[in-house]
């Protein structure tokens, strides 16, 4: 019973995550201006950390726990980097 | 596919709950960035995900791993206090640089820099760069 | 004892993100972690950081009470926006508010409090005028944000910090 519950749950579950990834990717995708690609990115690394984890829960193994970790922080450095980029056009200064 | 035999009902049930009300709330919000029509209006949808989606999935995970290993396991707390911290600070910088470029551009539909100090200095593109001579160095 | 923990709730955080990396309480494990992070708190002393001084820890508690319930209500408020507007984020708009609070460390707080709930981004604080920018997704009537900001997170941090 509980395995039958977690099991399709979870699959929902990345199913709605899987949408939300598109829909991010889309707006990465069409813009229409930088900021607007850059938003998409930040909020495709956020549901992908989300998948991260359920994929976590589904495995039953903690390892994915350090990937979820590492992909926040990398997200977090990327659209940081990227939104300095667009206020002055250059990264390092 | 390692799902333990003998998990309780209980918590398999809310362990469903949180990570199936997380993925749909983070859904709405991935819906908002393509439904909402302007860019400031979309900076506010990734935040449901990123709060709420985030919590609730983070919940689930501690709650499974918890009882699964039979041990308090909230090591999720770090990743929920990471996005806490790190989502507020790259949407702010996100927001301001395209006010900035709006303010660049002189577009009608953002508020003007109220100090000098404040307004852009620099044009951007080439064609602009032009126009305003500036001395060679 | 001040030479030893300069700062001592970073040494804390620190303790307790080891622990929580290691997911092991075991006393190996706490004097590794302990060494480390008074090691951080020394070099951040380095850095001579101006140090944020927490006047009353119980309103800080209460401040994140208040934070949480409103982050959950502006959750369903945002989603039923997105979800049922026929257009949504016509009511979008800027709105300034004047704000009394002066502590940086209050006012990075509010920051991310602002942020971080959804309907509302920080956009720009002048310093001079004591003004904050703000985007809101709902701006149906601007008192009520101006309340909310006001009486419900500024008095709170007010009374943390300064």
């Amino acid at each position: 019973m509980s395995e039958f519950l977690l099991t399709w749950s979870l699959v929902l579950a990345q199913i709605l995550l899987g949408l939300a990834m598109c829909c991010a990717t889309f707006r990465l995708v069409t813009g229409p201006r930088a900021q607007d690609r850059i938003l998409g990115l930040d909020t495709l690394y956020v549901n992908a950390m989300l998948m991260v984890v359920t994929f976590g829960i589904r495995s039953g193994s903690s390892l994915y726990f350090e990937a979820a970790l590492v992909i926040s922080l990398l997200g977090f450095v990327a659209t940081v980097a990227l939104a300095k980029f667009l206020m002055r056009g250059e990264v390092i200064e | 596919m390692t799902l333990a035999h003998d998990f309780p009902v209980w918590a398999a049930i809310l362990v469903a709950f949180f990570v199936l009300g997380g993925s749909a709330i983070t859904l709405v919000g991935s819906l908002g960035l393509l439904r909402l029509g302007t860019f400031y209006a979309r900076t506010h949808a990734p935040t449901l995900g990123a709060t709420m989606g985030m919590g609730t999935i983070l919940c689930g995970s501690a709650l499974y791993f918890s009882v699964l290993e039979t041990r308090p396991v909230v090591h999720e707390v770090l990743i929920a206090v990471f996005i806490t911290l790190t989502t507020p600070v790259t949407l702010m910088l996100l927001a301001r640089a395209a006010l900035y470029r709006d303010r660049a551009e002189g577009s009608p539909d953002v508020p003007a820099a109220e100090r000098m100090e404040e307004a852009p200095q620099r044009p951007e593109s080439a064609e602009n760069r032009s126009e305003h001579e500036e001395p060679a160095r | 004892m001040s030479w030893l923990l300069p700062y001592p709730l970073l040494t804390a955080a620190l303790l307790a993100l080891w622990l929580l990396l290691n997911q092991s309480v075991s006393p190996g494990q706490i004097i590794l972690g302990s060494v480390l992070a008074i090691l951080a708190a020394w070099m951040m002393a380095a850095l001579r950081p101006q140090k944020p001084r927490i006047r009353r820890p119980v309103a800080v508690f209460r401040l994140a009470g208040i934070v949480l319930v409103d982050i959950v209500r502006s959750n369903l408020a945002v989603g039923t926006i997105i979800l049922s507007a026929r257009k949504p984020g016509l009511n979008a708009g800027f709105m300034t508010i004047p704000l009394d609070m002066k502590s940086p460390q209050g006012l990075a707080v509010l920051s991310i409090i602002i942020t971080s709930t959804p309907g509302t981004i920080w956009l720009n604080y002048d310093a001079a005028k004591g003004t904050l920018l703000l985007h809101v997704l709902d701006l149906v009537d601007e008192t009520v944000w101006i309340r909310t900001i006001k009486g419900r997170y500024e008095r709170l941090l007010m009374e943390i910090f300064e």
